[in-house]
């Protein structure tokens, strides 16, 4: 276990305590809840899991970097974006993809062009989105979106 | 992911989804099987790889579901609207950034939340801003985001984040008018 483990273990703990300490049934409904999240994130967690290690084993990283390495350029990186916004897996799950295409020769540019649109852009949600909110507002914020994360990740590039 | 959320409707959907999920990991599950078999030699490489991931997804995950469930269950809609429908400039927008990040379910749970803050007469800036928060900055997803891919990574991209929601968040509100009256 490293020190993020520790920490995130920990501090679910002491929320966990407050939490009962404050009203216990409201804990038992918070907890129903989480294992409720947690069977519904599995499959896809597995999935994504299997093609990890499918990746590893079977794509050589040259190829990674082909496509979403330095080599791709920029065209990689509004390909990479276009992927994290179709693309309706959970984000928790795309941090270990990121971290093993990144391992495999992606470029940190992508990798974080890659997790922004897939978190900020929601292609599936796009129609509820536009019924609650209005068709302006909720057009002009995934555009935007889109932007602003090929800048976010270009400069996170940069930075790193 | 929402305690009172509507039943009926949502609940087919998330079904649906469900076998949706297991579907998916099925065909993959089969892909493996066809590819391992007929690369024999590949085997280990590809488990190992996976087994990996699959111990480090494991010792974060139930953690992270029960700080999700605890926020949800103990930081209702109201309270945030209520926060943020007092609030503006600079700091409103700071400050729908920060009750954004606390992780209270899926994306689709703040629609209705940003649309009430507008009715109620929030800056468009500010409900831009908490939205895309709600969306990409999430305390517990952050945490993960540190484990996987490092303090670095995670800093870098988490500051200019809040930068660019902020400034997204002036853009659009430039676009719409001040108010989301039209």
């Amino acid at each position: 276990m490293n020190t993020t483990t520790l920490f995130i273990n920990a501090l679910a703990v002491i929320c966990l305590i407050l939490g009962l300490r404050k009203d216990r049934e409201k804990t038992k409904h918070a907890l129903k809840i989480a294992v409720m999240s947690f069977i519904k994130i599995l499959p896809t967690m597995l999935a994504i899991i299997l093609i990890i290690g499918l990746m590893s084993g079977f794509v050589p990283p040259k190829t990674i970097s082909k496509i979403v390495g330095q080599e791709a350029g920029f065209k990689g990186i509004l390909i990479v974006g276009a992927l994290g916004a179709v693309l309706h897996i959970p984000s928790l799950i795309a941090f270990p993809l990121a971290a093993s295409l990144l391992e495999k020769g992606a470029s940190v540019t992508s990798v974080a062009v890659f997790i922004t649109t897939l978190t900020m852009i929601g292609f599936v949600t796009l129609p509820l989105e536009i019924r609650i909110l209005g068709k302006k507002f909720a057009v002009l914020r995934n555009v935007l979106s889109f932007i602003m994360a090929l800048i976010i990740g270009i400069l996170v590039g940069v930075i790193l | 992911m929402r305690p009172n959320g509507t039943p009926g409707k949502a609940m087919k959907n998330q079904k649906k989804a469900f076998l949706r999920d297991i579907i998916f990991l099925g065909v993959v599950a089969l892909i493996t099987a066809i590819l391992l078999m007929m690369h024999p030699e590949k085997r280990a490489p590809v488990f190992s790889a996976s087994e990996n991931f699959l111990v480090e997804m494991l010792l974060i995950m139930p953690a992270v579901m029960i700080l999700m469930g605890l926020f949800s269950v103990f930081v209702p809609d109201e309270l945030i609207v209520k926060y943020l429908g007092r609030s503006s400039g600079f700091k409103g927008m700071l400050l729908a950034i920060l009750i954004g990040a606390f992780p209270t379910g899926p994306l689709y749970v703040a629609f209705p939340i940003a649309a009430s803050l507008l009715k109620k007469g929030a800056r468009v800036a500010s409900v831009v801003a908490f939205l895309s928060a709600w969306a990409c900055i999430k305390i517990p997803q952050e945490l993960v985001e540190l484990q996987f891919l490092g303090a670095k990574f995670m800093l870098a991209r988490l500051s200019l984040t809040v930068v660019f929601v902020m400034v997204m968040g002036l853009i659009i509100e430039q676009i719409l008018g001040r108010r989301s009256g039209k």
